[in-house]
């Protein structure tokens, strides 16, 4: 019983982890007023290009060297998934065409953008591949914390460092939201970019540098996604969960409304729920259809909005410019 | 050129164009430092436009701004921001969910983090000194008209500005609020800054301003000191000599009683006042011209009767049916007015917005209202593209086809399509509202002669307009409404623009209103 609470937990915040990261890079695009639902393409992006650059320099040394590793993964997703974020921000901010055929466009794009590469560059007989180097350094343990603390360790230490980063990150912007300058000027732009461009704030690289930063970050969820949660393994099969993980982030982001702190347990709220059907129906001894259960993440955001609707709190509401392309010449 | 040593600014030779119409034309004149300048002129006289230019929305197409003596371009809000000049615009500029002092501070640049404890101080330091009352952690959404106003104020102030404009800064205040703004403007004044304030209500601006300036269809008319202006010089300034419309206008025939509206209230958003105790009468075979300043309760009024709008308890719209019946119009939904016989046709200030659709073709905007008339699941077209051929025969549309997109056709030919589809449904009342806004001479008097032909045959129009000159010229009656009260009932044949331009302006003390 403990047993199988424990492995439920684990692999809760496995799958937390990134979920939160992407989350966060999405909800730095809606806050400039950008609904990016390029998002699970650009996850997709990332990941692929992310494991092919650390697949092939593994294959063609003999001693990998750990940091290069990292660098290397977390530089091309990152600059990988920018670049989508960058195309997303000229057709959406540049020539103002509807954020959400863009988005769409962007994530049928990503996909089969990182299945080619996939192909292309991961030539093994199966199509399936491992980067055992890149596992173990991404993977790498807190030295202590993870071994000597019991339970808490099991749940709480097992994970690799892109895990507390993303817990650093979460607090950093929640801070930058609130404390800076740079971080209020954006939310006005998603808020009301008229009154934001009158103040003297250029809406349209707010928007641009939001795009192309948040879409860096969804790419190095992805890399996140195969190097802990996947185990360093690669599959083209992997790219439509990784779509499917996608998805759910955009819905976190709406879930845990607007706010990068609600991230954090929200993610893991999510991720309790998605993998309940492995775990829940063993613990009580019922069977419940798999899809069936894994639609528990949606609906509770789907109740979520409801009840914030109800409750109509100006305070929880999303950015009010959401979705919205600006015109200057509209005021 | 020569600029006077005490201007704060000074305008010379600027011109505006939008298109071929000229928003300002050749305006040269000079504000003086620490005066309260009031800018008045009658609607689409170009005082939005001048100022809007001084803040940096527009650029000037000619001419010069001179700041302090000093030529200066103002190329954007930010360089007016640099250059101390603060604009308080009718449609505030906030973001809602932000507290007072952080939309203060927003787009400042300084460095540092967000100090929000030091705003707050600054912006009780600038409410002290001016007499303002505002929280600085109060979020905007929880504000009231007046207290985002303040806001918008200290907002300029605390980003230095020394020259304020306001654009119509008491339209959406009460006679308290207002009085207590003059007070803050004065304040301001003592305190050497300068002050400008774009009014239509004159008693205001006697109230307020130490000089008048008045524009004109765009050009400048000239400057009164207040202390030597009253009311009567000030209106016969502002709306200039009357200009000869050869407008061909018979006399009613045998009216007969249409509409009678009884007490009608309309409020606001904010619970303010719109329409208060409306009551007049329509007759068929006249054109009513509803005279006002932009925005107080023209469009509530006409959407009242055609039942879009909510209205208050107690307002009542009664209408005879060509075939001796009365009806009530209030209570009924906007397709029960048509269907019960009512012919109301409207046609809305917005032409591309409410009334027709701009990415179809004259053939789809003519089924839009014809969609009823067939019981089938398929749509009618026959009907509609005969309507349609019709309409562009008649009243020579001029577009490539029948199923060119509206949206590509010029103003004055969208506003036929519009028109004539009213017309075509055989209306007992018509409305229409700025019919002619952004046509050109001929395709106005198009529009003129085919309100003429429904008053001959005997309906009842109803002509929302704003150019006094047209509205003195056609209609048999004016309504004046100021402030959303009947402000008179004049006749077209017998009044001037300086009567319905006094009446616009000055609102009688309230139970003075008079019906005819």
């Amino acid at each position: 019983m403990m047993d199988i609470l424990v492995s439920w937990l684990q692999q809760g915040f496995k799958f937390a982890g990134f979920l939160a990261l992407a989350a966060l890079g999405e909800m730095i695009i809606e806050k400039s007023g950008s609904l990016n639902l390029g998002t699970p393409g650009t996850m997709c992006v990332g990941a692929a290009s992310g494991f092919i650059s650390v697949f092939l320099y593994a294959n063609s040394v003999a001693a990998p060297n750990p940091l290069v590793l990292i660098l290397l993964a977390l530089t091309v997703a990152f600059l990988s998934a920018m670049l989508m974020g960058l195309v997303f921000g000229f057709f959406t901010v540049t020539l103002r065409i509807n954020q959400n055929v863009i988005g769409l466009i962007m994530t049928i794009f990503g996909t089969g953008l990182a299945k080619f590469l996939s192909d292309f560059f991961v030539k093994t007989e199966s199509g399936n591949a491992r980067c055992q180097a890149a596992f173990e350094v991404f993977t790498a343990k807190i030295p202590f914390l993870s071994d000597s603390l019991g339970i808490v360790s099991k749940v709480l230490f097992n994970y690799g460092f892109l895990f507390y980063l993303t817990i650093v990150i979460a607090i950093g912007a929640w801070l930058f939201f609130k404390k800076t300058r740079t971080g209020l000027n954006l939310r006005a732009v998603g808020e009301n970019p008229a009154t934001a461009d009158a103040a003297g704030i250029s809406v349209t690289r707010y928007k641009y540098l939001a795009s192309c930063i948040g879409s860096g970050l969804v790419g190095v969820a992805g890399i996140f996604c195969t190097m802990e949660f996947k185990s360093g393994a690669w599959a083209v099969a992997d790219i439509d969960s990784i779509e499917a993980f996608g998805w759910l982030a955009v819905a976190l982001v709406i879930f845990a409304l607007w706010k990068p702190i609600n991230l954090l347990w929200g993610s893991l709220v999510f991720s309790i729920c998605y993998w309940a059907y492995m775990y829940l129906p063993q613990m009580l001894g019922i069977t419940v259809s798999d899809d069936l259960a894994q639609m528990l993440p949606y609906i509770i955001t789907i109740l979520v909005l409801i009840v914030i609707n109800l409750r109509k709190s100006r305070e929880n509401q999303g950015p009010a410019a959401l979705g919205l392309a600006y015109f200057r010449e509209e005021r | 050129m020569t600029i006077p040593n005490n201007t704060a600014v000074a305008f010379r030779g600027v011109t505006k164009t939008f298109g071929e119409v000229y928003a300002n034309r050749d305006v040269s004149m000079d504000i003086y430092k620490g005066e309260i300048l009031s800018l008045l002129g009658e609607n689409g006289s170009g005082k939005t436009t001048l100022m809007n230019m001084l803040s940096g929305i527009y650029c000037p197409d000619a001419g010069e701004i001179y700041l302090d003596g000093k030529p200066v371009a103002i190329r954007s809000p930010q360089d007016a921001h640099h250059l101390g000049i603060g604009m308080i615009h009718q449609h505030f500029k906030l973001v809602d969910v932000f507290t007072a002092a952080e939309n203060v501070l927003l787009g400042v640049k300084e460095k540092g983090l967000l100090d929000l404890s030091a705003a707050s101080e600054a912006i009780r330091r600038i409410c002290a000194t001016y007499g303002f009352e505002l929280d600085p952690s109060m979020k905007v959404y929880d504000m009231s008209v007046s207290q985002k106003q303040t806001l918008e104020i200290v907002k300029a102030l605390y980003r230095g500005a020394n020259v304020l404009v306001l654009d119509e800064p008491t339209a959406v205040l009460t006679p308290q609020e207002t009085e207590k703004l003059f007070t803050v403007l004065r304040e301001m004044r003592k305190d050497g800054k300068t002050v400008i304030i774009i009014t239509h209500k004159l008693h205001e601006v006697l109230a307020v301003s130490d000089r008048v300036a008045i524009l004109r269809k765009g050009e400048y008319v000239g400057a009164i000191n207040t202390c030597e202006a009253d009311e009567q010089i000030l209106t016969e300034m502002m709306v200039g000599q009357k200009v000869e419309l050869n407008i061909e206008r018979r006399e009613p025939v045998n009216p007969v009683l249409r509409l009678q509206v009884k007490n009608l209230s309309v409020k606001g958003h904010e619970g303010e006042d719109v329409l208060k105790n409306i009551s007049f009468e329509l007759y068929g075979g006249e054109i009513l011209g509803i005279a006002g300043i932009s925005g107080c309760g023209q469009k509530e009024l006409l959407e009242s009767i055609a039942g879009l709008q909510h209205v208050e308890q107690g307002s009542s719209v009664s209408y005879d049916t060509p075939d001796g019946k009365t009806e009530e119009l209030i209570g009924k939904d906007p397709k029960q007015i048509k269907s019960m016989g009512v012919a109301l046709s409207f046609v809305p200030e917005d032409r591309l917005g409410m009334g027709l659709v701009g990415g179809m073709g004259m053939v789809g905007n003519m089924q839009l209202r014809n969609y009823t008339m067939r019981k089938s699941i398929l749509a009618e077209i026959k009907h509609s593209r005969e309507l349609a051929q019709q309409i562009r025969e008649e009243l020579g549309v001029v577009t490539p086809s029948l199923n060119t997109p509206v949206r590509r056709l010029s103003g004055g030919n969208v506003q036929k399509v519009l028109v004539g589809r009213e017309i075509a449904s055989a209306p007992a009342v018509l409305m229409t509202a700025y019919a002619v806004r952004g046509l050109d001479i001929g395709a106005s008097y198009t529009i003129y002669n085919l309100l003429n032909k429904q008053k001959e045959k005997g309906v009842a129009v109803l002509f929302v307009g704003e150019d006094l000159d047209v509205l003195v010229a056609l209609c048999d009656r004016i309504l004046v409404l100021c402030d959303g009260h009947v402000n008179g009932i004049v006749d077209g044949r017998t009044t001037t623009k300086e009567e319905v331009g006094y009446l616009m302006t000055n609102l009688k003390s309230e139970g003075g209103t008079n019906h005819e």
